[in-house]
C-alpha cells in the first residue's frame, strides 16, 4: 500500500510499504478514504516528540471503509463507512469505564502517562496512522463510529480529533453564561474552541494569534473578536485592558509546544530543547485569566517539563484542566450539532492533496503557506465526491 | 454509543419568550454592549450541563456499550519496549518499527529508566537522531538515494514561497562562500 513515511525532522515521503494485518481478534483493517494533517502532527514532523521512529506512518485523523475484521469483532462489518477517533482505547479499563477514553491504560505499553494514539510515535503506543491506504484499527467494536448517511465525509474526518478537541477545550473551561473566553491559537482546534464557546453560552469570545489570514478566518467563522499578538506590547496586559482590568473568565491554550511570541521560550523550548517546547501560550493563559478563573489546555507539550508561572496560578486560585480529547464520548452531541447546522466543520478545510504529495502537504501546513488552515490527504483510487461548497463566511 | 443527550437548552430555540429572557440576561460586559446572541447560531445550546458530553469529568457508568472484560493479549511477534512504570505488558500495542541497530540499543537503554527520569526522554531523542542517519543508510543500502529536498517539500516552497526560497538559497550560498573563503585563507596561512 501507499503510505506516508517519516524519514526525520522535516522529511517525509509517500512510498509503498506492507499492508497492515489483523494482529488481534478485535482488530479491523480500514481502507482510508480521507485523512488529515493535524497541528500536533507537526510536533512529530519537527522531531520534537521522543521515540518517533524512522519509517513510522503518521495520521490520527482518518475515515474509511472497513475492509477486513478479526474473528472477535461482532458489531462492525466489512463495508461499514466509519470515522475512527484518534484515541486507541479498550473501553474496559479503569479509565475507559469513566469515559476517559483518551487515558486508556490498555493500549500503550511504552508510557503510562498517555494512552494509545494512531500514528503518534512509540511514546503513544507505536501504532501506524491513517495517512495511508490501509490502517490497522484495534478494538474495532469499541472505537470506530459509523458515519451517518447524511453526513459529509469532510465533516466526519474532522470529528475524529479537531472538532472534539476544540469542543472539549471549551467544555473544560466550564463556561458559564456570559463568560469572557480567550482562545490562544487560531489553528483548527482554536477555531473550533471559539465556535464551541458560544454553544456553551459565552458572552464574549476573543481569539489570539499572529497569523493574519487565520485571524481573519476565525473572526468570520466564529463571529469572535481577534487580537494579533504581534501588534500588542504585552499580551496579558492587553487582555486585562480589554476586560476592565479583571482578566478573562476562561483562557484556552490551543497552541501547545511550538508557540511563538516569546523569544526566551522559543529559544529554550524549541531550538535548545531545554524544556518540553515553548510554553508561551500557556504562560499567557495563566497571566491573562482572572482570579478564580479557569485555564483549559489542549495544546500538546512534551513529556519532560515546562517553565510556566505556576505561582501565579496558585495565587490567583485558578482551576487548570487539560486532557487529550475523549473523542468517543463527544461524538453523539457533536453529530447533533452538525446535523442541526449549528457548526459546519468542513469550512475550515483549505487544501485537498493527493497522498502521493504528502511532503508538499506537510510543508505547506507547517510553513503556513497558501493561507493553509486544514489539509486533507486523499489516498489514490478514491471515488470522486462532490466538491465542498465554497466557503461563504460573512 | 447510546444517545444520552437531551434537547437543546431552551435558550437556543429562539422562541419569542426565551429570546427576550435571553437578552435580559445579556448584561453589558467590560463596558461593551452584549453580543447579539440570536445572530450566533446555536448560542447556548450546551449551556445546560446536562447537554455537555464531558460532564461530569469521570462519568460512571459509561454510556458506551463496551464489554467490561479485559481484552485478550495481542500475540507478540516483535520486540516491544515496556515502561518501567507499568507492571506488565498491555494487552494491545503497535508492532511497526521495532527497535533495531544503534538507535534500538539506545532505546533499550532509555527504557531501563522511568518516564519520571529525564534521561529516559533525552536518550530517546538521541536515538531518534541516530535513527535518521540509519534511515539514510538503509535507503542507500537498497539503492535508493533519498531526495531530501523533495522530502522537505521544495516543490510547495517553490510554488508558494518563491521569494523566500530564493532568499534561503542566497543566504545559504553566502554563508557557505564565506566559510570556504575563511577556511581557504587559514590553510594558505
Amino acid at each position: 500500500m501507499l503510505a506516508m513515511n517519516y524519514r526525520g525532522p522535516y522529511r517525509v515521503r509517500a512510498e509503498q510499504k506492507s499492508d497492515p494485518v489483523i494482529e488481534h481478534p478485535g482488530d479491523a483493517i480500514v481502507r482510508v478514504t480521507r485523512s488529515c494533517i493535524c497541528g500536533s502532527d507537526l510536533h512529530l514532523y519537527h522531531g520534537l516528540v521522543p521515540d518517533t521512529r524512522v519509517g513510522t506512518t503518521f495520521g490520527h485523523e482518518f475515515v474509511g471503509i472497513v475492509e477486513e475484521v478479526g474473528s472477535g469483532v461482532q458489531k462492525l462489518k466489512v463495508g461499514d463507512h466509519v470515522l475512527v477517533p484518534f484515541n486507541v482505547f479498550c473501553g474496559s479499563c479503569f479509565f475507559c469505564q469513566r469515559e476517559l477514553y483518551g487515558n486508556c491504560h490498555n493500549t500503550n505499553p511504552q508510557a503510562s502517562a498517555v494512552g494509545g494514539i494512531y500514528g503518534y510515535s512509540h511514546t503513544a503506543g507505536g501504532y501506524d496512522g491513517g495517512q495511508a491506504e490501509l490502517v490497522r484499527v484495534p478494538m474495532a467494536d469499541v472505537g470506530p463510529t459509523i458515519i451517518p448517511h447524511d453526513m459529509d465525509e469532510d465533516d466526519a474526518v474532522l470529528l475524529t480529533d479537531a472538532l472534539p478537541t476544540g469542543y472539549q477545550a471549551a467544555e473544560m473551561g466550564d463556561i458559564s453564561e456570559g463568560d469572557t473566553v480567550v482562545v490562544f491559537g487560531a489553528g483548527p482546534v482554536g477555531i473550533f474552541a471559539a465556535k464551541s464557546a458560544w454553544l456553551l453560552g459565552a458572552g464574549r469570545v476573543i481569539v489570539v494569534d499572529h497569523v493574519e489570514y487565520r485571524l481573519d478566518f476565525v473572526r468570520r467563522y466564529a463571529q469572535c473578536e481577534v487580537v494579533n499578538f504581534r501588534e500588542v506590547d504585552d499580551m496579558a496586559l492587553h487582555i486585562k485592558k480589554m476586560t476592565d482590568w479583571m482578566g478573562a473568565d476562561v483562557c484556552i491554550d490551543a497552541v501547545g509546544c511550538e508557540a511563538a511570541g516569546n523569544a526566551a521560550q522559543t529559544l529554550t523550548g524549541v531550538y535548545a530543547m531545554m524544556q518540553a517546547g515553548s510554553a508561551t501560550a500557556l504562560h499567557w493563559a495563566i497571566n491573562s485569566v482572572r482570579k478564580g478563573g479557569n485555564v483549559s489546555i489542549v495544546g500538546v507539550y512534551g513529556p519532560t517539563f515546562n517553565a510556566i508561572p505556576i505561582g501565579n496560578a496558585l495565587n490567583k486560585g485558578l482551576t487548570l484542566r487539560m486532557n487529550q480529547a475523549s473523542v468517543k464520548r463527544h461524538l453523539p452531541r457533536l453529530i447533533e450539532h452538525i446535523q442541526a447546522g449549528r457548526i459546519d466543520p468542513k469550512q475550515i478545510i483549505t487544501h485537498r492533496v493527493p497522498l502521493e504529495e504528502v511532503a508538499d502537504a506537510y510543508h505547506i501546513f507547517s510553513s503556513k503557506l497558501d493561507n493553509c488552515i486544514k489539509t486533507v490527504l486523499i489516498p489514490p483510487n478514491q471515488p470522486q465526491r462532490r466538491a465542498v461548497a465554497a466557503t461563504t463566511l460573512p | 454509543m447510546t444517545d444520552h443527550h437531551d434537547h437543546d437548552h431552551a435558550h437556543a430555540h429562539g422562541h419569542g419568550d426565551d429570546k427576550s429572557q435571553r437578552n435580559d440576561l445579556a448584561v453589558f460586559q467590560h463596558g461593551r454592549p452584549p453580543v447579539d446572541r440570536s445572530a450566533i447560531k446555536g448560542w447556548g445550546a450546551d449551556l445546560d450541563h446536562k447537554n455537555r458530553p464531558g460532564y461530569p469529568m469521570e462519568r460512571m457508568p459509561q454510556r458506551l456499550d463496551a464489554p467490561l472484560t479485559q481484552p485478550q493479549p495481542q500475540a507478540r511477534h516483535v520486540e516491544v519496549l515496556v515502561s518501567p512504570e507499568r507492571p506488565h505488558m498491555t494487552p494491545l500495542f503497535g508492532s511497526p518499527q521495532p527497535p533495531k541497530g544503534l538507535s534500538g540499543m539506545l532505546r533499550r537503554a532509555a527504557f531501563k529508566t522511568t518516564e519520571n527520569d529525564i534521561r529516559h526522554w533525552l536518550l530517546l531523542l538521541l536515538a531518534d537522531r541516530v535513527n535518521v542517519v540509519e534511515g539514510i543508510g538503509e535507503d542507500l543500502a537498497r539503492g535508493h538515494v533519498p531526495n531530501v529536498f523533495a522530502e522537505m517539500g521544495i516543490k510547495a516552497e517553490w510554488e508558494h514561497n518563491r521569494v523566500g526560497l530564493v532568499k534561503k538559497v542566497a543566504v545559504t550560498a553566502a554563508v557557505a562562500g564565506v566559510a570556504y573563503y575563511l577556511l581557504k585563507g587559514r590553510k594558505e596561512r
